[in-house]
Protein backbone atom coordinates (compact mmCIF):
# COMPACT_ATOMS: atom_id res chain seq x y z
CA UNK A 1 0.00 0.00 0.00
CA UNK A 2 0.84 3.49 -0.99
CA UNK A 3 2.44 6.02 1.95
CA UNK A 4 0.18 8.59 2.74
CA UNK A 5 -0.17 11.69 0.43
CA UNK A 6 -2.28 14.69 -0.89
CA UNK A 7 -0.57 16.31 -3.83
CA UNK A 8 -0.74 20.54 -3.65
CA UNK A 9 -1.91 20.80 -6.65
CA UNK A 10 -5.18 19.02 -6.45
CA UNK A 11 -8.43 20.46 -5.38
CA UNK A 12 -10.21 18.20 -2.38
CA UNK A 13 -13.56 17.55 -1.42
CA UNK A 14 -14.45 17.00 2.25
CA UNK A 15 -15.87 13.27 1.48
CA UNK A 16 -12.09 12.14 0.69
CA UNK A 17 -12.37 12.63 -3.37
CA UNK A 18 -9.69 15.34 -4.99
CA UNK A 19 -10.06 16.85 -8.85
CA UNK A 20 -7.43 18.08 -11.06
CA UNK A 21 -8.27 20.78 -12.90
CA UNK A 22 -6.95 20.90 -16.94
CA UNK A 23 -8.86 23.95 -18.06
CA UNK A 24 -12.87 22.67 -18.51
CA UNK A 25 -12.32 19.70 -17.97
CA UNK A 26 -11.28 17.61 -14.55
CA UNK A 27 -9.87 14.38 -13.52
CA UNK A 28 -11.38 12.94 -10.29
CA UNK A 29 -10.87 10.14 -7.62
CA UNK A 30 -10.67 9.28 -4.44
CA UNK A 31 -8.05 10.94 -1.82
CA UNK A 32 -5.19 8.53 0.01
CA UNK A 33 -7.17 8.75 3.21
CA UNK A 34 -10.08 7.06 1.36
CA UNK A 35 -8.78 4.27 -0.02
CA UNK A 36 -6.95 3.52 3.19
CA UNK A 37 -10.41 3.36 4.94
CA UNK A 38 -11.94 1.21 2.54
CA UNK A 39 -8.78 -1.40 2.07
CA UNK A 40 -8.53 -3.26 -0.71
CA UNK A 41 -10.28 -2.25 -3.45
CA UNK A 42 -12.11 -4.89 -5.30
CA UNK A 43 -14.41 -3.05 -8.00
CA UNK A 44 -14.98 0.17 -9.46
CA UNK A 45 -18.71 0.72 -10.97
CA UNK A 46 -17.76 3.55 -13.62
CA UNK A 47 -20.75 5.55 -14.68
CA UNK A 48 -21.91 5.94 -18.15
CA UNK A 49 -19.79 7.95 -20.86
CA UNK A 50 -22.04 11.32 -21.15
CA UNK A 51 -23.83 11.04 -17.75
CA UNK A 52 -24.47 14.15 -15.72
CA UNK A 53 -23.10 14.45 -12.26
CA UNK A 54 -23.98 16.97 -9.58
CA UNK A 55 -21.17 18.80 -7.41
CA UNK A 56 -21.39 16.85 -3.48
CA UNK A 57 -23.74 13.75 -4.82
CA UNK A 58 -22.52 10.60 -5.31
CA UNK A 59 -21.77 9.57 -8.66
CA UNK A 60 -21.00 5.84 -8.34
CA UNK A 61 -19.65 3.33 -5.88
CA UNK A 62 -16.26 1.69 -5.01
CA UNK A 63 -16.81 -1.83 -2.81
CA UNK A 64 -13.64 -2.59 -1.16
CA UNK A 65 -13.56 -6.43 0.93
CA UNK A 66 -14.83 -5.12 4.01
CA UNK A 67 -17.56 -2.33 2.59
CA UNK A 68 -18.97 -0.43 -0.02
CA UNK A 69 -18.66 3.70 -0.03
CA UNK A 70 -19.98 6.03 -2.26
CA UNK A 71 -17.95 8.54 -4.66
CA UNK A 72 -18.89 12.21 -4.69
CA UNK A 73 -18.39 14.23 -7.36
CA UNK A 74 -16.08 17.50 -5.79
CA UNK A 75 -17.68 19.09 -9.19
CA UNK A 76 -20.45 19.22 -11.63
CA UNK A 77 -20.30 18.18 -15.25
CA UNK A 78 -20.67 15.65 -18.14
CA UNK A 79 -18.69 12.49 -18.02
CA UNK A 80 -16.17 12.21 -20.95
CA UNK A 81 -14.27 9.16 -20.16
CA UNK A 82 -13.77 6.66 -17.40
CA UNK A 83 -10.91 4.83 -16.15
CA UNK A 84 -11.28 1.47 -17.61
CA UNK A 85 -8.54 0.33 -16.57
CA UNK A 86 -10.08 -0.08 -13.31
CA UNK A 87 -12.09 -3.23 -14.59
CA UNK A 88 -9.30 -5.74 -14.51
CA UNK A 89 -7.11 -3.66 -11.96
CA UNK A 90 -9.35 -2.05 -8.96
CA UNK A 91 -6.28 -1.87 -6.74
CA UNK A 92 -4.93 0.53 -8.92
CA UNK A 93 -7.30 2.68 -6.59
CA UNK A 94 -5.16 1.33 -3.13
CA UNK A 95 -1.73 1.57 -5.46
CA UNK A 96 -1.95 5.05 -7.38
CA UNK A 97 -4.70 6.95 -6.16
CA UNK A 98 -3.40 10.20 -7.56
CA UNK A 99 -2.29 8.44 -10.61
CA UNK A 100 -3.06 5.10 -12.01
CA UNK A 101 -6.68 5.13 -9.41
CA UNK A 102 -8.09 7.75 -11.19
CA UNK A 103 -11.31 7.41 -11.91
CA UNK A 104 -13.59 9.69 -14.50
CA UNK A 105 -12.97 12.49 -16.17
CA UNK A 106 -15.69 15.38 -16.71
CA UNK A 107 -16.14 18.41 -18.54
CA UNK A 108 -16.93 21.02 -16.00
CA UNK A 109 -20.81 22.70 -16.32
CA UNK A 110 -19.12 25.88 -14.00
CA UNK A 111 -15.72 26.03 -13.16
CA UNK A 112 -16.71 28.26 -10.16
CA UNK A 113 -17.75 25.12 -8.62
CA UNK A 114 -13.86 25.15 -7.42
CA UNK A 115 -14.58 27.89 -5.04
CA UNK A 116 -16.36 25.20 -2.46
CA UNK A 117 -13.89 23.44 -3.14
CA UNK A 118 -10.11 22.55 -0.27
CA UNK A 119 -6.83 22.88 -0.66
CA UNK A 120 -4.20 20.58 0.60
CA UNK A 121 -3.51 22.14 3.61
CA UNK A 122 -7.44 22.84 4.72
CA UNK A 123 -7.97 18.86 3.47
CA UNK A 124 -5.15 17.45 5.86
CA UNK A 125 -6.44 19.47 8.12
CA UNK A 126 -10.05 18.59 8.03
CA UNK A 127 -8.55 14.37 8.50
CA UNK A 128 -6.63 15.90 12.41
CA UNK A 129 -10.49 17.39 13.40
CA UNK B 1 -16.88 6.07 4.15
CA UNK B 2 -17.79 2.61 6.13
CA UNK B 3 -19.06 2.84 9.39
CA UNK B 4 -17.14 0.64 12.33
CA UNK B 5 -19.02 -2.16 13.49
CA UNK B 6 -21.79 -1.39 16.04
CA UNK B 7 -20.22 -1.53 19.92
CA UNK B 8 -21.62 -1.54 22.95
CA UNK B 9 -22.18 2.05 23.28
CA UNK B 10 -21.92 2.30 27.09
CA UNK B 11 -19.35 0.43 28.51
CA UNK B 12 -15.84 1.17 27.91
CA UNK B 13 -14.63 -0.96 24.89
CA UNK B 14 -11.48 -3.67 26.09
CA UNK B 15 -8.52 -4.12 25.10
CA UNK B 16 -6.48 -7.49 25.00
CA UNK B 17 -2.94 -7.77 26.14
CA UNK B 18 -1.36 -7.60 22.73
CA UNK B 19 -2.99 -4.17 21.99
CA UNK B 20 0.42 -2.25 21.98
CA UNK B 21 1.56 -5.56 19.70
CA UNK B 22 -1.35 -4.53 17.49
CA UNK B 23 -0.20 -0.47 17.23
CA UNK B 24 3.73 -1.32 17.45
CA UNK B 25 2.35 -3.37 13.80
CA UNK B 26 1.00 -0.80 12.46
CA UNK B 27 -2.78 -2.44 12.95
CA UNK B 28 -6.23 -0.57 12.54
CA UNK B 29 -8.31 -1.22 15.45
CA UNK B 30 -12.30 -1.39 15.31
CA UNK B 31 -14.76 -1.72 18.35
CA UNK B 32 -15.84 -5.35 17.92
CA UNK B 33 -18.25 -7.20 20.46
CA UNK B 34 -17.14 -4.71 23.20
CA UNK B 35 -13.15 -4.98 22.61
CA UNK B 36 -10.91 -3.07 20.47
CA UNK B 37 -9.26 -5.64 18.11
CA UNK B 38 -7.18 -5.25 15.26
CA UNK B 39 -9.35 -5.12 11.87
CA UNK B 40 -6.44 -5.68 9.64
CA UNK B 41 -2.34 -5.00 9.18
CA UNK B 42 -1.41 -4.23 5.49
CA UNK B 43 -4.27 -5.30 3.85
CA UNK B 44 -6.92 -7.91 4.37
CA UNK B 45 -5.93 -9.68 1.09
CA UNK B 46 -2.80 -10.22 1.51
CA UNK B 47 -3.48 -10.98 5.14
CA UNK B 48 -6.28 -13.78 3.36
CA UNK B 49 -3.09 -14.90 0.99
CA UNK B 50 -0.76 -15.51 3.55
CA UNK B 51 -3.12 -17.81 5.32
CA UNK B 52 -3.73 -19.63 2.86
CA UNK B 53 -0.43 -19.93 1.15
CA UNK B 54 1.90 -19.89 4.21
CA UNK B 55 0.97 -19.17 8.03
CA UNK B 56 -1.06 -16.08 9.92
CA UNK B 57 -1.20 -15.14 13.43
CA UNK B 58 -4.56 -14.02 14.53
CA UNK B 59 -5.07 -12.35 18.12
CA UNK B 60 -8.72 -13.79 18.99
CA UNK B 61 -8.65 -13.19 23.05
CA UNK B 62 -11.91 -11.39 22.51
CA UNK B 63 -13.61 -14.86 22.54
CA UNK B 64 -14.61 -16.18 25.61
CA UNK B 65 -14.10 -19.33 28.14
CA UNK B 66 -15.80 -21.60 30.15
CA UNK B 67 -15.09 -24.30 32.32
CA UNK B 68 -17.24 -26.61 33.62
CA UNK B 69 -15.89 -29.69 36.59
CA UNK B 70 -17.02 -32.14 38.61
CA UNK B 71 -18.58 -35.17 38.56
CA UNK B 72 -21.59 -34.16 37.18
CA UNK B 73 -20.02 -32.32 34.17
CA UNK B 74 -20.88 -34.56 31.36
CA UNK B 75 -24.50 -34.61 32.37
CA UNK B 76 -24.60 -31.52 32.42
CA UNK B 77 -23.68 -30.43 29.14
CA UNK B 78 -25.20 -32.91 27.21
CA UNK B 79 -28.30 -30.91 28.70
CA UNK B 80 -26.61 -27.60 27.24
CA UNK B 81 -24.75 -28.55 24.35
CA UNK B 82 -26.27 -30.17 21.04
CA UNK B 83 -24.08 -32.17 19.83
CA UNK B 84 -22.97 -35.87 21.83
CA UNK B 85 -20.74 -34.97 24.48
CA UNK B 86 -20.52 -38.58 25.50
CA UNK B 87 -18.44 -39.13 22.32
CA UNK B 88 -16.08 -36.51 23.23
CA UNK B 89 -12.62 -38.69 24.94
CA UNK B 90 -10.14 -36.89 27.12
CA UNK B 91 -8.15 -34.56 24.77
CA UNK B 92 -10.64 -33.82 22.12
CA UNK B 93 -12.47 -31.39 20.84
CA UNK B 94 -16.08 -31.01 19.56
CA UNK B 95 -18.23 -28.45 17.81
CA UNK B 96 -21.77 -27.75 18.63
CA UNK B 97 -25.03 -24.86 19.43
CA UNK B 98 -26.54 -23.88 22.36
CA UNK B 99 -30.16 -23.76 22.20
CA UNK B 100 -33.38 -22.09 23.60
CA UNK B 101 -36.14 -24.57 24.20
CA UNK B 102 -37.71 -23.20 20.83
CA UNK B 103 -34.55 -24.35 19.15
CA UNK B 104 -33.28 -20.88 18.18
CA UNK B 105 -29.52 -20.70 18.55
CA UNK B 106 -27.94 -18.84 21.57
CA UNK B 107 -24.23 -19.58 20.56
CA UNK B 108 -22.37 -22.01 18.40
CA UNK B 109 -19.09 -22.97 20.24
CA UNK B 110 -16.03 -25.66 20.36
CA UNK B 111 -15.58 -27.59 24.03
CA UNK B 112 -12.49 -29.51 24.70
CA UNK B 113 -12.46 -31.70 27.52
CA UNK B 114 -9.43 -30.71 29.30
CA UNK B 115 -9.80 -33.79 31.86
CA UNK B 116 -12.05 -36.54 32.67
CA UNK B 117 -14.21 -34.13 34.62
CA UNK B 118 -13.15 -31.24 33.01
CA UNK B 119 -14.55 -29.01 29.87
CA UNK B 120 -13.29 -26.02 28.85
CA UNK B 121 -16.24 -24.07 26.05
CA UNK B 122 -14.75 -21.69 23.87
CA UNK B 123 -17.80 -18.44 23.81
CA UNK B 124 -17.84 -16.03 20.95
CA UNK B 125 -17.24 -12.56 22.73
CA UNK B 126 -20.83 -10.80 22.11
CA UNK B 127 -22.39 -13.86 23.79
CA UNK B 128 -19.95 -14.94 26.40
CA UNK B 129 -22.04 -13.14 29.25
CA UNK B 130 -25.17 -14.50 28.19
CA UNK B 131 -23.62 -17.64 27.89
CA UNK B 132 -22.04 -18.50 31.45
CA UNK B 133 -25.79 -16.57 32.65
CA UNK B 134 -27.00 -19.39 31.15
CA UNK B 135 -24.85 -22.10 31.93
CA UNK B 136 -25.45 -20.94 35.65
CA UNK B 137 -29.43 -21.01 35.34
CA UNK B 138 -29.18 -24.48 34.20
CA UNK B 139 -27.16 -26.16 36.93
CA UNK B 140 -29.95 -27.50 38.82
CA UNK B 141 -29.13 -30.10 40.85
CA UNK B 142 -26.21 -31.36 39.09
CA UNK B 143 -22.39 -31.89 41.03
CA UNK B 144 -20.84 -28.75 38.90
CA UNK B 145 -18.84 -25.97 39.70
CA UNK B 146 -18.63 -23.54 36.01
CA UNK B 147 -16.02 -21.33 36.12
CA UNK B 148 -15.79 -17.67 33.81
CA UNK B 149 -12.29 -18.20 32.57
CA UNK B 150 -12.61 -15.30 29.55
CA UNK B 151 -9.95 -13.43 32.16
CA UNK B 152 -7.45 -16.09 32.75
CA UNK B 153 -6.68 -16.65 28.81
CA UNK B 154 -5.25 -15.06 25.46
CA UNK B 155 -5.73 -16.74 22.55
CA UNK B 156 -4.00 -17.08 19.33
CA UNK B 157 -4.95 -18.47 16.19
CA UNK B 158 -2.09 -20.15 13.80
CA UNK B 159 -3.77 -21.02 10.91
CA UNK B 160 -2.26 -22.30 7.06
CA UNK B 161 -0.47 -24.70 5.50
CA UNK B 162 3.12 -23.32 7.61
CA UNK B 163 1.14 -23.24 11.01
CA UNK B 164 1.86 -26.50 12.65
CA UNK B 165 5.28 -26.35 11.97
CA UNK B 166 5.65 -22.90 13.05
CA UNK B 167 4.28 -23.50 16.08
CA UNK B 168 6.18 -26.68 16.22
CA UNK B 169 9.78 -25.42 16.49
CA UNK B 170 8.62 -23.47 19.38
CA UNK B 171 7.11 -26.17 21.31
CA UNK B 172 8.09 -28.90 23.86
CA UNK B 173 6.68 -31.80 22.03
CA UNK B 174 4.55 -32.86 18.95
CA UNK B 175 1.49 -30.79 18.93
CA UNK B 176 -1.72 -32.61 19.25
CA UNK B 177 -3.63 -33.27 15.97
CA UNK B 178 -6.63 -31.83 14.16
CA UNK B 179 -9.46 -31.75 16.94
CA UNK B 180 -7.93 -32.42 19.90
CA UNK B 181 -6.01 -30.35 22.41
CA UNK B 182 -2.98 -30.89 24.84
CA UNK B 183 -0.80 -28.95 27.34
CA UNK B 184 2.29 -27.77 25.70
CA UNK B 185 5.16 -25.85 26.45
CA UNK B 186 5.64 -22.98 23.53
CA UNK B 187 8.32 -20.70 23.74
CA UNK B 188 8.89 -21.63 27.55
CA UNK B 189 5.39 -21.04 28.76
CA UNK B 190 2.58 -22.82 29.56
CA UNK B 191 -0.55 -23.16 26.31
CA UNK B 192 -3.44 -25.82 25.86
CA UNK B 193 -2.33 -26.18 22.10
CA UNK B 194 -6.16 -27.18 20.52
CA UNK B 195 -5.90 -28.40 16.79
CA UNK B 196 -8.96 -26.33 15.72
CA UNK B 197 -9.69 -23.08 13.92
CA UNK B 198 -11.76 -20.97 11.64
CA UNK B 199 -10.08 -20.29 8.30
CA UNK B 200 -10.43 -23.40 6.40
CA UNK B 201 -6.49 -24.26 6.71
CA UNK B 202 -4.63 -26.59 9.00
CA UNK B 203 -3.36 -24.75 12.16
CA UNK B 204 -3.34 -24.27 16.12
CA UNK B 205 -5.28 -22.11 18.72
CA UNK B 206 -3.53 -21.38 21.62
CA UNK B 207 -4.53 -20.48 25.06
CA UNK B 208 -2.32 -19.10 27.29
CA UNK B 209 -1.83 -16.33 29.82
CA UNK B 210 -2.27 -12.96 29.00
CA UNK B 211 1.12 -11.69 29.92
CA UNK B 212 2.55 -14.39 28.44
CA UNK B 213 0.98 -13.74 24.49
CA UNK B 214 3.34 -10.90 23.57
CA UNK B 215 6.19 -12.56 23.35
CA UNK B 216 4.99 -16.11 22.03
CA UNK B 217 3.40 -13.32 19.10
CA UNK B 218 6.40 -12.01 18.46
CA UNK B 219 8.46 -15.22 18.57
CA UNK B 220 5.79 -16.61 15.93
CA UNK B 221 5.99 -13.89 13.83
CA UNK B 222 9.86 -13.85 13.92
CA UNK B 223 9.51 -17.38 12.27
CA UNK B 224 7.01 -15.74 9.46
CA UNK B 225 3.67 -16.13 11.25
CA UNK B 226 2.08 -12.89 9.19
CA UNK B 227 -0.33 -10.98 11.72
CA UNK B 228 -3.84 -11.12 10.34
CA UNK B 229 -7.06 -9.26 11.57
CA UNK B 230 -10.98 -9.56 11.67
CA UNK B 231 -11.08 -9.19 7.53
CA UNK B 232 -9.17 -11.87 6.84
CA UNK B 233 -10.56 -13.61 9.48
CA UNK B 234 -14.16 -12.85 7.75
CA UNK B 235 -13.01 -13.43 4.53
CA UNK B 236 -11.19 -16.75 5.27
CA UNK B 237 -14.10 -18.02 7.26
CA UNK B 238 -16.85 -16.83 4.44
CA UNK B 239 -14.56 -18.94 2.06
CA UNK B 240 -14.97 -21.79 4.68
CA UNK B 241 -18.69 -21.70 4.73
CA UNK B 242 -17.99 -21.15 8.62
CA UNK B 243 -20.98 -19.24 10.54
CA UNK B 244 -20.65 -16.28 11.85
CA UNK B 245 -23.01 -15.96 15.13
CA UNK B 246 -25.01 -12.60 14.75
CA UNK B 247 -24.81 -12.91 10.99
CA UNK B 248 -25.54 -16.89 9.71
CA UNK B 249 -26.70 -17.85 13.48
CA UNK B 250 -29.45 -16.22 15.42
CA UNK B 251 -32.02 -17.23 17.81
CA UNK B 252 -34.31 -16.90 14.99
CA UNK B 253 -32.84 -19.54 13.19
CA UNK B 254 -32.81 -23.45 14.20
CA UNK B 255 -29.61 -25.62 13.87
CA UNK B 256 -31.49 -27.47 11.20
CA UNK B 257 -31.87 -24.12 8.73
CA UNK B 258 -28.31 -23.41 9.62
CA UNK B 259 -26.92 -26.35 8.34
CA UNK B 260 -25.73 -27.76 11.26
CA UNK B 261 -27.34 -30.50 11.86
CA UNK B 262 -24.80 -32.77 11.95
CA UNK B 263 -23.80 -31.47 15.22
CA UNK B 264 -27.16 -31.71 16.80
CA UNK B 265 -27.62 -35.63 18.13
CA UNK B 266 -31.12 -35.40 19.54
CA UNK B 267 -31.32 -38.51 21.89
CA UNK B 268 -28.84 -36.89 23.87
CA UNK B 269 -32.01 -34.64 24.98
CA UNK B 270 -30.36 -31.31 25.08
CA UNK B 271 -32.19 -28.27 25.82
CA UNK B 272 -34.22 -27.48 22.08
CA UNK B 273 -33.94 -30.92 21.13
CA UNK B 274 -37.44 -31.70 20.42
CA UNK B 275 -37.48 -28.67 18.70
CA UNK B 276 -34.62 -29.86 16.40
CA UNK B 277 -35.99 -33.18 15.99
CA UNK B 278 -39.36 -31.84 14.66
CA UNK B 279 -37.55 -29.76 12.28
CA UNK B 280 -35.40 -32.36 11.08
CA UNK B 281 -38.40 -34.38 10.53
CA UNK B 282 -40.61 -31.61 8.71
CA UNK B 283 -37.92 -29.00 7.38
CA UNK B 284 -38.38 -25.53 7.77
CA UNK B 285 -39.27 -23.04 4.82
CA UNK B 286 -35.52 -21.80 4.70
CA UNK B 287 -32.15 -23.24 4.18
CA UNK B 288 -28.28 -21.14 4.58
CA UNK B 289 -26.75 -21.94 1.64
CA UNK B 290 -23.82 -20.48 0.41
CA UNK B 291 -23.82 -18.71 -3.30
CA UNK B 292 -21.57 -17.21 -5.67
CA UNK B 293 -22.30 -13.88 -7.50
CA UNK B 294 -22.67 -14.01 -11.20
CA UNK B 295 -22.07 -10.81 -12.50
CA UNK B 296 -20.23 -8.18 -10.48
CA UNK B 297 -20.45 -6.16 -7.42
CA UNK B 298 -21.01 -7.85 -3.43
CA UNK B 299 -23.53 -8.89 -1.67
CA UNK B 300 -23.13 -7.88 1.73
CA UNK B 301 -25.22 -9.25 5.01
CA UNK B 302 -28.79 -7.94 5.24
CA UNK B 303 -29.14 -8.05 1.72
CA UNK B 304 -32.61 -8.77 0.19
CA UNK B 305 -33.10 -12.07 -1.72
CA UNK B 306 -35.56 -11.11 -4.88
CA UNK B 307 -38.62 -13.84 -4.24
CA UNK B 308 -37.91 -14.22 -0.35
CA UNK B 309 -34.62 -15.17 1.42
CA UNK B 310 -31.99 -13.14 3.12
CA UNK B 311 -27.66 -12.78 3.02
CA UNK B 312 -26.35 -13.04 6.14
CA UNK B 313 -22.55 -13.32 5.30
CA UNK B 314 -21.36 -11.28 1.77
CA UNK B 315 -17.52 -10.64 1.16
CA UNK B 316 -15.35 -10.63 -1.69
CA UNK B 317 -13.02 -13.80 -1.79
CA UNK B 318 -9.76 -13.48 -2.17
CA UNK B 319 -9.19 -16.78 -3.34
CA UNK B 320 -11.98 -16.99 -6.05
CA UNK B 321 -11.66 -13.72 -6.71
CA UNK B 322 -15.86 -13.02 -6.69
CA UNK B 323 -17.85 -12.23 -4.20
CA UNK B 324 -19.82 -14.81 -2.33
CA UNK B 325 -21.44 -15.24 0.80
CA UNK B 326 -24.30 -17.11 3.10
CA UNK B 327 -27.90 -16.87 2.19
CA UNK B 328 -30.96 -18.30 3.83
CA UNK B 329 -33.16 -19.31 0.55
CA UNK B 330 -36.22 -20.79 0.45
CA UNK B 331 -36.38 -24.58 0.43
CA UNK B 332 -37.09 -24.98 -3.20
CA UNK B 333 -34.31 -22.79 -4.26
CA UNK B 334 -31.75 -23.95 -2.16
CA UNK B 335 -30.02 -26.47 -4.53
CA UNK B 336 -26.81 -26.79 -5.60
CA UNK B 337 -26.64 -24.45 -9.09
CA UNK B 338 -30.03 -22.86 -8.38
CA UNK B 339 -29.65 -19.21 -10.10
CA UNK B 340 -31.15 -16.10 -7.77
CA UNK B 341 -31.39 -12.64 -7.85
CA UNK B 342 -29.97 -10.11 -5.11
CA UNK B 343 -31.02 -6.81 -4.24
CA UNK B 344 -27.81 -5.52 -3.78
CA UNK B 345 -28.31 -1.59 -2.66
CA UNK B 346 -31.00 -0.91 -5.41
CA UNK B 347 -29.63 -3.23 -7.79
CA UNK B 348 -30.61 -6.85 -8.64
CA UNK B 349 -27.37 -9.00 -8.81
CA UNK B 350 -27.54 -12.81 -10.35
CA UNK B 351 -25.94 -15.23 -7.79
CA UNK B 352 -26.06 -19.59 -7.80
CA UNK B 353 -26.07 -21.70 -4.62
CA UNK B 354 -22.75 -23.23 -4.59
CA UNK B 355 -21.24 -26.42 -3.54
CA UNK B 356 -20.52 -26.26 0.51
CA UNK B 357 -17.53 -25.27 1.25
CA UNK B 358 -16.45 -22.59 -1.16
CA UNK B 359 -12.77 -23.38 -0.57
CA UNK B 360 -11.51 -26.49 0.35
CA UNK B 361 -7.75 -26.84 1.09
CA UNK B 362 -6.09 -28.52 -1.50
Amino acid sequence: MSEASYPPELLYHPEHDWARIDGDVATFGITWHAQDALGDVVFFDPPALGAQVSQNEPYTEVESVKAVSDVFAPLSGEVIEVNSELADKPELVNDDPYGGGWMVKVRLADPSETGGLLDRDAYVASLDE
Amino acid sequence: MPAPPDAAATTPLRRTSLYQTHLAAGARIVPFAGWEMPVQYEGVIAEHRAVRTAVGIFDVSHMGQIETRGPGALEFLHRLSSNDVAKLDVGGAQYSVLCREDGGVLDDCFTYRLAGERYLTITNAANHAQDLAWFVAHRDLHEVEIVDRAGDYAMLAVQGPLARETVQAIASAPLPPRMSVAERVIDGVGALVCGTGYTGEDGVELLLAPDDAPTVWEALVRRGARPAGLAARDTLRTEACYHLYGNDLSTEHGPIEAGLGWCCKEDTGFIGSAAVREAREHPPPQRLVPFKLTERGVARAGDAVIGGGQVTSGTFSPTLEVAIGLAYLPLDRAAVGTAFEIDVRGTRRGAMVAERPLYQRP
